[in-house]
């Protein structure tokens, strides 16, 4: 339908894309100024490359593979603490990446539970640092989120289907063939594109569990080339690299990218009648429950132990971090929302894939071109907070949209013309109809953003100069100088940060909320 | 106020929807309350939300009150208008929805306020103010979209059957509801209808709207005497 008469000025909205657009172009304006002829590729940056597709795709593979016995077994068994374990499955998106490598390095590193018990029995020790090691991390973050978005596809399923299945005695089979495999079809690919362009951009993982001519990502390869060597031009061809890769990705995987829902994984199980033995599924349930709950538990008990060792820095980390995530949060809304109200009107479709920009282009990316450009006349360790910030909520961007873009058509179908009629626009507009409406996809997407950001270690690892660190970079820090127990104690508040900003955001979107 | 004349002109007007157009070319007598009648997609509703700003014509003049309002924003066009649902934002009371109609930013002074709770008391609302629409009755949240056009005081009313979803005696009830508040106000009111009997209880004129044409008014009576045909096959007599 053609429609002159639009609620929101789309301007507004144009005008922060194209920002986006413009923090990009910059970045590789800067990038290929460093770009010389004479700056061929070596086999070490074909490696980075091979090895970065390669760790994605094996870790979106893995993830799916795990993911949809996992979610069967919790779309048809209630178990206890069933609704408190499809909660769970959402937090590793909001985990710091650092804590979550502490915790698995917990459980599978040289002096973990693992290696303890392969010991007492007598066996070799396995080694989480690699390759292997950079999947499983991979795996433990998105195991979780694919669970999420199959059981949401399975839930999707009438339960009208599952009573006919009943009636007609048909057998688990069958029940796989006519109602099961069309769904997983529908939802697995979906899936599966996400996590794999999640993981193409790879950083911090790669940075703690990876490293080595075997287990370097692009990202990592950045990060080498600008802090070992100093080499602009090898950090620029190999950020150029990124943006191809990544950027093939993203187009090929936009069609198939599954929307981001506020309520993933309502807590709902439909009573079936064709679900075969048990154990099966306890077998499924157990596992992941186990895989995610040991890291987590291992970060607790630890980290509760290491509060009295940390240092004095972690204090003044703590602060810098709630602010960068604070200004992170506020740039987020300030882009997305105009964004999501003027895609919301949008008549071409297309425009969403703007919102790709902040997957295709990565922190280390955008980062190196920044870098390039302010170098020559200023210290850019200057600017490693405030380009924290805005790339954190940059990084945030297609989540946000993808969470606001729906209500947002929703609010423009309901109540496009009541605030025509009344002539309801600008400010306005925002206070009495849109804020209300969206509050809880704003407090969410938020809360996202702010945890994100929390956790982030990627373009600050590049910027900062010994006397900044943000949180994560501190506790990495601690790390590599072997003080465990004081990077423990960090980990746990840097977890309490994360959760605490996401709760507090998303309650605020929470209380109030109406239908 | 303007005397006599006609409140409403519609020259040569075309709406286009891919497979789909609408001609229309009539005028409408200030003071009156027309029926628009006619077969599920005949095309009232888009003809209303033409009238009222809220899609895209091809060609063609609309007039309001001697003002060419072709290309006008929808507040800025002398009409209020009330949809078949999302008349109320249900996060706002009673008042404030009201208040929407006087005051877009909602920042009402002392008068401004009690215009409002005049406008709830001649509707019957004025306890239920502070109320939220999920609060009250479906019949309650339809006074209070009525309270609404009231303050708006706009001198053409459309409504787009804004009472279907009431039982027969409270849609009686709105409909005179309606009457006596555009007569009030002095306002013309063009609505859309699917039963003749509403046409006969509230209206004046008729507007048919068959085979991508809107037809100008006749006197209701008239009409309802001698159909034409497509009017007769319509009606099933």
């Amino acid at each position: 339908m053609a429609r002159r008469a639009q609620p929101v000025n789309p301007w507004l909205g144009i005008i922060a894309a194209t920002f986006v657009v413009a923090v990009v172009i910059a970045a590789f304006v800067g990038i290929s100024q460093r770009i010389e002829a004479t700056t061929g590729l070596r086999a070490a940056e074909w490696q980075a490359v091979r090895f970065t597709v390669w760790q994605a795709f094996l870790s979106a593979l893995i993830s799916v593979l795990l993911a949809v016995p996992v979610a069967r077994a919790l779309a048809r068994r209630r178990v206890p603490g069933h609704t408190l374990l499809v909660t769970l499955l959402g937090a590793p998106f909001i985990l710091p990446v650092i804590v979550a490598v502490l915790g698995l390095l917990a459980i599978f590193g040289r002096n973990g539970w693992l290696n303890t018990g392969l010991g007492l029995l007598g066996l070799p020790e396995v080694s989480i640092y690699g390759a292997h090691g950079v999947v499983l991390a991979h795996v433990f973050f998105n195991m979780p989120l694919a669970t999420r978005l199959i059981l949401q596809g399975w839930q999707s399923v009438p339960a009208e289907q599952f009573r006919m299945v009943g009636q007609l005695g048909l057998s688990p089979r069958m029940v796989f063939r006519v109602i099961e495999w069309p769904i997983l079809r529908q939802v697995v690919p979906g899936a599966f594109a996400l996590i794999f362009v999640i993981c193409l951009t790879s950083f911090a993982v790669a940075l703690t569990l990876g490293g080595g001519p075997r287990a370097t990502t692009i990202e990592l390869a950045i990060y080498q080339a600008f802090k070992f060597d100093f080499d602009l031009g090898r950090a620029a061809v190999l950020s150029l690299l990124q943006l191809a890769v990544a950027g093939a990705a993203a187009v090929l995987a936009l069609w198939i990218l599954p929307p981001i829902a506020l309520q993933t994984g309502r807590d709902r199980v439909v009573r079936r009648w064709d679900a075969p033995s048990p154990w099966g599924d306890a077998f499924w349930i157990t596992l992941a429950a186990g895989f995610l709950l040991l890291p987590l538990l291992s970060i607790a008990l630890s980290g509760l132990v290491g509060l009295s060792y940390m240092p004095l820095s972690v204090l003044s980390a703590t602060w810098t971090t709630i602010w960068v995530a604070c200004v992170s949060t506020v740039v987020l809304l300030i882009l997305a929302l105009p964004m999501a109200a003027w895609l919301a009107q949008a008549k071409w479709g297309g425009a969403e894939a703007l919102t790709l920009l902040g997957l295709v282009a990565s922190p280390l990316m955008i980062g190196t071109g920044w870098f390039i450009l302010i170098y020559p006349y200023v210290s850019p360790t200057a600017f490693a907070l405030p380009v924290t910030a805005l790339i954190n909520a940059m990084m945030a961007l297609p989540f946000a949209v993808r969470i606001l873009l729906p209500p947002m058509r929703q609010v423009f179908k309901d109540y496009g013309r009541l605030t025509m009629g009344v002539g309801l626009r600008g400010m306005a507009l925002w206070r009495i109809v849109l804020v209300p409406r969206l509050r809880p996809q704003i407090g969410f997407a938020a809360g996202l953003t702010a945890a994100l950001s929390v956790g982030d270690l990627g373009v600050v690892a590049l910027f900062a100069d010994p006397d900044v660190a943000t949180l994560p970079l501190q506790m990495y820090r601690l790390m590599g100088s072997y003080r465990t127990e004081a990077a423990a104690g960090a980990a746990l508040v840097l977890v309490a940060l994360a959760f605490g900003m996401f709760w507090i955001c998303d309650a605020w979107g929470r209380r109030h909320a109406e239908g | 106020m303007r005397g006599g004349g006609d409140m409403l002109k519609v020259e040569d007007l075309r709406i286009e929807q891919g497979d789909f157009a609408l001609s229309a070319n009539f005028a409408v007598k200030r003071g009156r309350r027309v029926a628009v009648i006619g077969p599920s997609g005949a095309g009232k509703s888009t003809l209303l939300n033409a009238l009222g700003g809220y899609i895209d014509i091809a060609s063609g003049r609309i007039e309001v009150d001697g003002q060419d309002v072709t290309s006008a924003a929808p507040d800025k066009r002398g009409i209020a208008m009330l949809f078949q649902d999302g008349n109320l934002f249900p996060h706002l009371t009673l008042a404030q929805n009201v208040g929407l109609g006087i005051r877009p930013a909602l920042r009402l002074d002392a008068a401004e306020m009690a215009r409002v709770m005049d406008a709830l008391g001649r509707v019957g609302l004025r306890d239920f103010a502070d109320r939220k629409p999920g609060d009250v009755s479906g019949g309650q949240q339809s006074r209070a979209a009525l309270a609404r056009v009231l303050v708006q005081a706009k001198p053409l009313l459309l409504l787009d059957e804004p009472f279907a979803a009431l039982g027969p005696a409270l849609r009686a009830e709105m409909l005179d509801l309606t009457s006596e508040v555009a007569r009030d106000a002095g306002a013309t009111v063009l609505m859309i209808t699917h039963a003749p009997e509403d046409a006969e209880r509230a209206a004046d004129d008729l507007i048919f709207v068959d085979g991508g044409q809107a037809e100008a008014p006749r006197a209701v009576a008239e009409v309802m005497a001698n159909p034409p045909e497509a009017l007769r096959a319509y009606l099933g007599r």
